[in-house]
């Protein structure tokens, strides 16, 4: 299927968007941790 | 759609059917924004007036969360309703009737955010609220969308729930229970929606009919759900001030509830005398916009009260 230069600036801006929402996804749950564990993020056997 | 009067083309339509028409803003209607924000509002709401306290960055993932399954039951539904939404002129410019959005995408759009709203919930909130947000999804789309719209007139009394549950599931991420007080949040959304909906019906009775929803007014007709919609307002007054008598609400709710419930009652008196002509559908209107205020107020002055009492204990 060939794709028109619209569709593809459409899909180029969708993927964009999912790439954000990813992006946003994992510092969400980046940061969730850091709440959770707060200080005892530093506490772990060497 | 020979015309514009949907708002596009027959030819916009024809050359959009191609797969991976839509743009971001297609995707992002496919979650209803409107609809979500109501949703968010009342969960936050659920979320403040919870005993306890949850860490700021946890409330805000909740809302996402909350948010985003949401979204994920309005994607859900515009593809299985992509027929009827089709028909009727108020849904015909969504993204899949109009063709930018195939019904596949809207499918796998809803499935992904659904699914991910639900674990992303469950990890970083508890499982209670995460399975609150399975069953809101899981109703609104099978016992709602897919069982009730097409079949019965009490579609939207029974399909109400899913739109009730939205504060228990805030609550639920505070708690990590079902409780009393969260309950009563329920009912109050779950009595106000009948009448919110079937106001709508009475002046969009034509749109429903065409579509074959049997709505209240299509199948019982509009005197019929007139008599329909002063019933719940008479019981919703009261359950709006249920707050009051187990402590949720204060003196500033208990005068608010009392004036809205009396005005809500007074409006839907207004539906059921004016029966003929332009009066009728004007009545009918003034009712469903001010039930949006209604609940808006309502849950806002519980938000209010509750975040000046914090405060007030913060600061003793």
């Amino acid at each position: 299927m060939q794709l028109s230069e619209a569709q593809k600036k459409r899909r180029r801006s969708r993927s964009i968007a999912i790439a954000w929402a990813l992006a946003a996804m994992a510092a969400l749950f980046f940061v969730v941790t850091m709440v959770r564990l707060g200080a005892n993020v530093m506490n772990r056997p060497f | 759609m020979s015309d514009t009067s949907l708002g596009f083309t027959r030819s916009e339509y024809e050359s959009s059917l191609a797969y991976g028409s839509g743009d971001v803003g297609d995707f992002f209607a496919l979650m209803k924004p409107r609809v979500m924000s109501l949703v968010v509002f009342t969960a936050l709401v659920g979320l403040v007036v919870a005993p306890g306290t949850l860490h700021p960055v946890i409330a805000i993932a909740a809302l996402i969360c909350i948010a985003v399954g949401a979204g994920a039951s309005g994607a859900l539904n515009m593809w299985y309703d992509a027929d009827i939404d089709a028909i009727m002129q108020r849904t015909a410019a969504r993204p899949v009737p109009r063709g930018r959005v195939s019904a596949d995408e809207a499918l796998t759009f809803g499935t992904v955010l659904a699914a991910g709203s639900v674990i992303t919930m469950g990890m970083l909130v508890n499982w209670v609220s995460a399975a609150l947000l399975a069953l809101t999804i899981g109703f609104y789309l099978f016992i709602y969308t897919m069982w009730l719209k097409r079949r019965t007139p009490q579609n939207i009394v029974i399909g109400g729930a899913a739109g009730a549950l939205p504060p228990m599931i805030g609550w639920a991420a505070v708690t990590g229970t079902v409780s009393l007080e969260s309950i009563v949040l329920f009912l109050i959304i779950f009595i106000w929606t009948p009448p919110h909906f079937w106001a709508l019906a009475l002046y969009r009775t034509r749109d429903y009919e065409r579509a074959g929803i049997p709505m209240l007014p299509v199948t019982a007709g509009p005197d019929t759900t007139r008599s329909h919609i002063l019933i719940y307002s008479l019981l919703l007054a009261p359950t709006g001030l249920a707050p009051v008598f187990i402590g949720m609400g204060g003196i500033l709710y208990a005068v608010l509830a009392t004036v809205l419930g009396v005005a809500f009652v007074a409006l839907a008196l207004r539906v059921y005398t004016r029966r003929k002509g332009r009066e009728a559908e004007k009545a009918a209107k003034k009712l469903f916009g001010f039930s949006i205020l209604y609940l808006l107020l309502l849950f806002a002055v519980l938000l209010v009260e509750h975040v000046l009492d914090g405060l007030t204990v913060t600061g003793a």
